[in-house]
């Protein structure tokens, strides 16, 4: 089971990271951040099962980080929509140099 | 006296300094929150913040006086410790000090802004305390949120919002490979405790596990993006120009600072070992940020987007101090990282004083003539530019920090000839736009009608006089200096601990 876990983390992350890159809209890129997180988790879960509770451990620290990451973020993306009325990462182009 | 940090008290003994400002800090965010907003309630919060930092810093000193050590675990009680926190308040104490008198000319009227500056500093005095990679996260994320923060504190301004939107996706992105990293690295070794992970590395012959390999490599990607080196450098210049400029030298200096001591700590206790597989790496990664950062700087017409590149820049000499892997390697770190934290507080108080009052561009062309109209100032931040240069006596403590850097490379036996090549070389390079703005403010005729910057509020001064004056002193005298980063420079690489244990995995 260790294995097809860890696989199917790499591939979620592989996912997450594919999405970030390509994905235009700032809530999307931010689904496919969590998404990496989460694929990270799965493995510390797998790992778990050899390791012991360290694992775990580590998954609800992730948890409680991701989550005042979001509150931040989702923050700082309504911010910019007020000023915008878009969250299209191609419309957000003041700086540049 | 010795903490046991296997029990709470021991534990929590080892983390007075931390635990006074975190306290502190959440004491003046309700505080903060207690009235409404004004420019004169700002003002109280800030002084309120400096004079946490400063019990904090004399808790950090009495702690460092004592000579205090601690069991293996979890938090390190060493000498690199204090003074990287040492580092991180000062930068925090600069940067209050300068947002309390702009603030209001930017309209920042929340004092939750120099909260957050305290509690990001919470976070780099934890991610230099580290010494387990789940500590380590919760720094770096403590750190990382609060700047995330800070970097669009500025509500009204669409820059500030975009350049926090682009510095969040970005850092929260580096996030996901830093976890992953240590994923792998916990799945590599079964532990998370760096000093452990150095000594199962070297007990099993982990040198050639893959998934150790791809696990160091990913947390290289993480430690990249932190430290702004290229290629993952993109979001450093939108950030740094949308930013308060208070906040930007906070960028530059303390943020940097942190994820460099962070990453020797991690690189020289747990790494050291496996040096073949990311000396390459880290080689090209240092050579790549020196070139490239340099090159770009030269176009640059935008000074804060200038002063971003040259932190870009010296990222990269400093990862060329991580490529030397030895307690000389880090002391170089402790020198450079005073130095320019001092060079950029003096550039970017002088930043503020030149910024026109609600206008966002900061163009290097408003610096024309600055000679004739305001001597003073035009001297401050020519030290700083020939300090953050290298350049010897008139740039003071700059010289000898790349000097030490120098001296890290070329004493170590990882062979870095070619890489102090790189350095020297794009050092000469650099000279092409710091000297630009000694010339542009010197040469220049001041242009007919600019406006007269506005004068130095007393705070601000006190850090442009502090930073130029320290910078100078340290010039003349880095013996002192020096002898300080040697004497906290030790980071036990993990040939030198204790037998391995031969305990087969659990």
């Amino acid at each position: 089971m260790l294995a097809e876990s860890l696989a199917l983390s790499a591939a979620l992350f592989t996912i997450g990271v594919v999405g970030v890159l390509t994905r235009r809209n700032a809530i999307i890129v931010f689904m496919c951040v969590e998404l990496m997180l989460n694929a990270v988790n799965l493995s510390f879960v797998a790992l778990s099962k050899v390791y012991g509770a360290t694992g775990q451990v580590f998954v609800i620290f992730v948890m409680t980080v991701a989550a005042a990451e979001a509150a931040v973020g989702l923050a700082i993306i309504i911010s910019i929509f007020r000023h915008k009325k878009s969250v299209n990462l191609q419309d957000i182009n003041l700086l540049r140099g | 006296m010795n903490f046991d940090l296997s029990t709470p008290a021991g534990l929590m003994g080892a983390l007075v300094p931390d635990i006074v400002l975190m306290v502190g800090a959440m004491v003046l965010m309700l505080y903060a929150a207690w009235r409404p907003e004004s420019a004169a309630h700002q003002r109280n919060v800030g002084y309120a913040s400096l004079v946490v930092i400063a019990v904090t810093v004399a808790a950090v000193l009495w702690f460092a006086s004592r000579g205090l050590t601690a069991t293996e675990g979890v938090i390190a009680v060493d000498g690199f410790r204090w003074a990287a926190d040492v580092i991180f308040l000062l930068s925090a104490a600069a940067t209050i000090a300068m947002g309390i008198e702009s603030n209001p000319r930017d309209r920042i009227m929340g004092g939750e802004s120099h909260v957050l500056v305290l509690f990001a500093a919470a976070g780099m005095m934890i991610m230099a305390a580290s010494r387990d990679l789940m500590i380590l996260f919760l720094g770096v994320e403590m750190m990382s949120i609060a700047v995330y923060v800070l970097a669009g504190i500025n509500r009204g301004s669409i820059r500030s919002a975009e350049g926090a939107l682009k510095y969040f996706l970005l850092g929260a992105f580096s996030t996901g490979f830093l976890l992953y990293g240590i994923a792998l690295i916990y799945g590599a070794t079964g532990t998370t405790n760096i000093a452990v992970v150095g000594e199962r590395i070297a007990s099993f012959a982990l040198a050639g596990h893959a998934m150790l390999l791809i696990g160091v490599g990913l947390l290289l990607i993480g430690f990249a993006f932190k430290v702004a080196a290229v290629p993952f450098h993109m979001w450093a210049p939108d950030a740094y120009e949308g930013a308060p400029t208070p906040i930007t030298a906070y960028m530059a200096a303390a943020v940097k600072a942190a994820a460099f001591a962070m990453f020797l700590r991690v690189w020289i206790e747990a790494f050291l070992l496996i040096d073949g597989a990311w000396f390459a790496p880290v080689w090209w990664v240092a050579a790549a940020t020196m070139i490239v950062g340099n090159v770009v700087a030269l176009a640059q017409r935008n000074m804060k987007r200038m002063l971003a590149y040259s932190s870009i820049v010296h990222g990269g000499y400093l990862l060329v101090a991580v490529a030397a892997g030895t307690p000389l390697g880090s002391s170089a770190f402790l020198f450079y990282a005073v130095a320019y934290t001092l060079a950029t507080f003096g550039a970017f108080a002088v930043v503020s004083a030149v910024q026109k009052p609600g206008e966002h561009a900061t163009p290097i062309a408003d610096y024309d003539g600055l000679w004739s109209t305001r001597p003073w100032l035009a001297v401050g931040f020519g030290v700083c530019m020939l300090a953050l240069l290298g350049f010897p006596i008139f740039g003071g403590a700059g010289f000898f920090a790349k000097w030490y850097v120098l001296q890290a490379a070329l004493t170590s036996p990882r062979g870095l000839v070619p890489l102090s090549v790189v350095l020297v070389l794009t050092s000469v390079v650099s000279a092409g736009y710091y000297l630009h703005i000694v010339r542009v403010m010197f040469m220049r005729p001041r242009p007919e009608g600019a406006a007269e910057p506005a004068t130095l509020q007393p705070l601000t001064r006190m850090v442009l006089v502090g930073s130029v004056v320290m910078l100078l002193v340290l010039g003349l005298f880095p013996g002192a200096l020096a002898g300080w980063a040697t004497s906290n420079a030790a980071i036990t690489p993990p040939e030198a601990r204790n037998p391995f244990p031969t305990v087969p995995f659990n």
